[in-house]
């Protein structure tokens, strides 16, 4: 692992163009909202559902001041401490359901394009089925049937999201499968008597895998605006359970109506950038990683064995 | 559909909707096990602190939920097949007649802001095509990420107060004012054709003023992903050698864009306005929730804040029948524009 880390930052070095500038502005704004996240209680001022200091409650919907420093909301609520704290609460449900799809949908794929048959056929039924689903339809339904079983909090809504990103794994790990399988080298280990087991295991997960960290980013930003909606249409996370971004919109509705901008451009803002930034991760990783896309920079290549002309070899490698 | 065969436009057609049943199928199937196998009991959840436990029991038979699961299954297959999607339990209104009261305003809010969208996109696409690179280009493009990244709540609710505040007294919440409402005649469903059909012109003027901040936050969206795929189709068009070609013949450059790579580069865009459907399906869910518009998505919504289990299931049961309509619409449409889809 020490050494597949430095390896793995210098292929994105030496990556030509702007993919890597994309993939470092994406990942700086990425790590303020994860500062966000993990720091939340020292950086927020006040707790997500605190209304009152000291006996003495918040304004309702006050601008900006020297104790409120992006104003408070029609709950009494500090709206920096409720951004704060949205991302937390964020980046746990993005992560829980971007993890558990992965664990799901990856090994499914796996199986489905190395043992093929009918069981191929049935589960790409399926998935494609689940594919063609309105997105969101599909977060309502989970949520709403969810909210009965574990109620409705970080956990509902990860699950929710955790079903309609599955087929995305599926699909992609699948068709990779499906070519790596009639590979040589996966002949030769079948050559060799390795079971179905060994060969999923050992030859073909490091090929398929290659894809997952883009499609893990990109579905990232795509959960994330998927679980604002959800808050937003009143059917994700009940705002005792934790504070989230889209629920905040609902309640800015009537902000909005009256004329004031506060407490609808924060949250709002906090959407944007975050998914922006998984954006650009995404697609950064994408042209990096993907040898298909990458451009290698120009490189001075010196050979040390020549001492006395000193020879440099540029090379360009698409 | 092997390649062997020669491809005719019928002959595909027919595979087409050969797979529409079992595609219906599997759908319809997921509807019900997630809706209907896996929660509790849909009528104590929906009425359940409003009656006593015998009343429950006989809304439960009356309902038919009693029966075994089994039975109700294919019922509800056999219904939805029919068009029957059942009556809501909280208010004992029948699905379909939901669906006819309130889809004229979902209808009416896509298809305008499809109109939006490729008003923007088009133009805007081709634009950032031609000119690739440069600064125009690079802004057209961001403007694309943001359209993306934004949610779309939040572009409506930037509107709303962008108009609140620059041209007061613009309509920003439903679908026309009460006294419209009142005058123009429910006839037909959709409440713009309605006014049009008895001439009412102060009437359209007001619910086409309605229509416009709906319509262009929802066409906003649906712009991004249309100027994204009209830009990369007009860089690809213009490598074509019959790009190189007519420029060889002396034709004008602004023609050869026009006529000649333009043209080619709009074929892909239909299938991806269907593909699409889903996200303006759910792009409308949350339009109609922030400006208050009397559409499906605001009544489904309302019914899963109900928890009534009967009309959520048959109002998705009516969202699942449209995407697969429209997915072979826009295959059948594909395969008459362009040939090769065919085979």
């Amino acid at each position: 692992m020490s050494r597949f880390v430095p390896k793995f930052a210098r292929t994105i070095w030496n990556t030509s163009g702007l993919a890597r500038y994309i993939l470092l502005i994406g990942v700086l704004i990425t790590l303020v909202f994860v500062a966000f996240a993990v720091a939340a209680p020292w950086i927020a001022p006040y707790g997500f559902a605190q209304n009152s200091i000291d006996g003495v409650r918040f304004p309702k919907s006050a601008g900006p001041s020297a104790q409120h420093l992006l104003g408070t909301n029609d709950q009494f609520y500090d709206i920096f401490s409720r951004v704060v704290w949205g991302s937390r609460t964020g980046l746990q449900v993005v992560v829980t359901s971007v993890v558990l799809s992965a664990l799901i949908g990856v090994p499914l794929g796996l199986v489905s394009g190395y043992v093929g048959g009918w069981t191929d056929r049935i589960l790409v039924f399926l998935m494609d089925a689940l594919y063609s689903f309105p997105s969101l339809l599909l977060a309502i339904i989970f949520s709403f049937m969810l909210q009965e079983r574990v109620g409705g909090g970080i956990v509902a809504a990860a699950l929710a999201l955790t079903a309609i990103y599955i087929p995305q794994y599926f699909r992609v790990v699948r068709s990779t499968t499906v070519s790596a399988r009639e590979a040589t080298y996966v002949e030769a280990a079948r050559a060799i008597g390795a079971r179905p087991i060994t060969i999923m295991r050992k030859y073909l997960f490091n090929n398929v895998m290659q894809s997952v960290p883009v499609i893990g980013t990109l579905n990232a930003a795509d959960a994330l605006g998927t679980l604002a909606a959800l808050g937003f249409l009143g059917l994700g996370i009940q705002p005792t359970q934790a504070s989230e971004w889209g629920y905040d919109l609902s309640r800015a509705l009537d902000n909005v109506s009256a004329g004031d901008l506060g407490p609808a451009l924060w949250p709002g803002l906090a959407i944007i950038l975050l998914v922006t930034a998984l954006t650009l991760v995404g697609e950064g990783l994408n042209e990096t990683l993907n040898p298909a896309l990458r451009r290698r920079r120009l490189q001075a290549v010196s050979f040390a064995s020549v001492p006395a002309t000193k020879a440099t070899v540029t090379e360009e490698v698409r | 559909m092997s390649t062997t065969t020669a491809g005719s436009l019928p002959r595909y057609i027919f595979t087409r909707l050969l797979l529409v049943i079992p595609m219906m199928w599997v759908l319809l199937t997921m509807v019900f096990l997630l809706l209907r196998v896996a929660p509790g009991d849909p009528v104590s959840a929906a009425v359940g602190d409003k009656l006593s436990p015998e009343a429950l029991e006989v809304r439960r038979t009356a309902l038919g939920l009693n029966r075994p699961l089994i039975v109700q299954y294919f019922e509800y297959i056999g219904d939805a097949a029919r068009f029957n999607f059942g009556n809501t339990i909280s208010d004992r209104r029948p699905v379909l007649d939901i669906i006819q009261n309130q889809g004229g305003a979902t209808l009416t809010l896509t298809l305008g802001a499809f109109l939006i969208a490729l008003l923007i996109g088009l133009p805007l696409g081709r634009y950032a095509g031609r000119r690739r690179d440069t600064a125009a280009d690079a802004g057209i493009r961001v403007f694309g990420v943001i359209s993306y990244a934004a949610p779309i709540f939040w572009v409506g609710l930037m509107l709303i107060l962008v108009v609140i505040r620059y041209v007061p007294g613009w309509p920003t919440f439903g679908i026309a004012d009460a006294s419209t409402e009142f005058y123009v005649p429910d006839r037909t469903g959709i409440i713009l054709i309605d006014a049009i059909s008895v001439g009412d012109w102060i009437s359209v003027g007001d619910i086409l003023q309605h229509h416009v901040l709906p319509c262009l936050t929802l066409g906003l969206l649906l712009s991004g992903v249309i100027i994204r795929l009209v830009r990369v189709n007009v860089i690809q068009t213009m490598k074509g050698d019959y790009v190189e070609a007519a420029r060889a013949r002396g034709i004008p450059e602004r023609q050869v864009i026009r006529k000649h790579a333009f043209r080619n580069a709009l074929v892909p865009v239909i299938t991806v306005i269907g593909l699409q459907f889903a996200l303006t399906l759910s792009g409308a869910i949350l339009t109609e929730k922030t400006f208050n518009w009397p559409g499906l998505g605001n009544e489904l919504v309302e019914y899963i804040t109900k928890r009534d289990y009967i009309a959520v299931q048959g109002l998705v049961t009516f969202f699942a029948l449209a995407v697969v309509l429209v997915s072979v619409f826009v295959d059948i449409l594909n395969a008459l524009v362009d040939p090769r889809v065919r085979y």
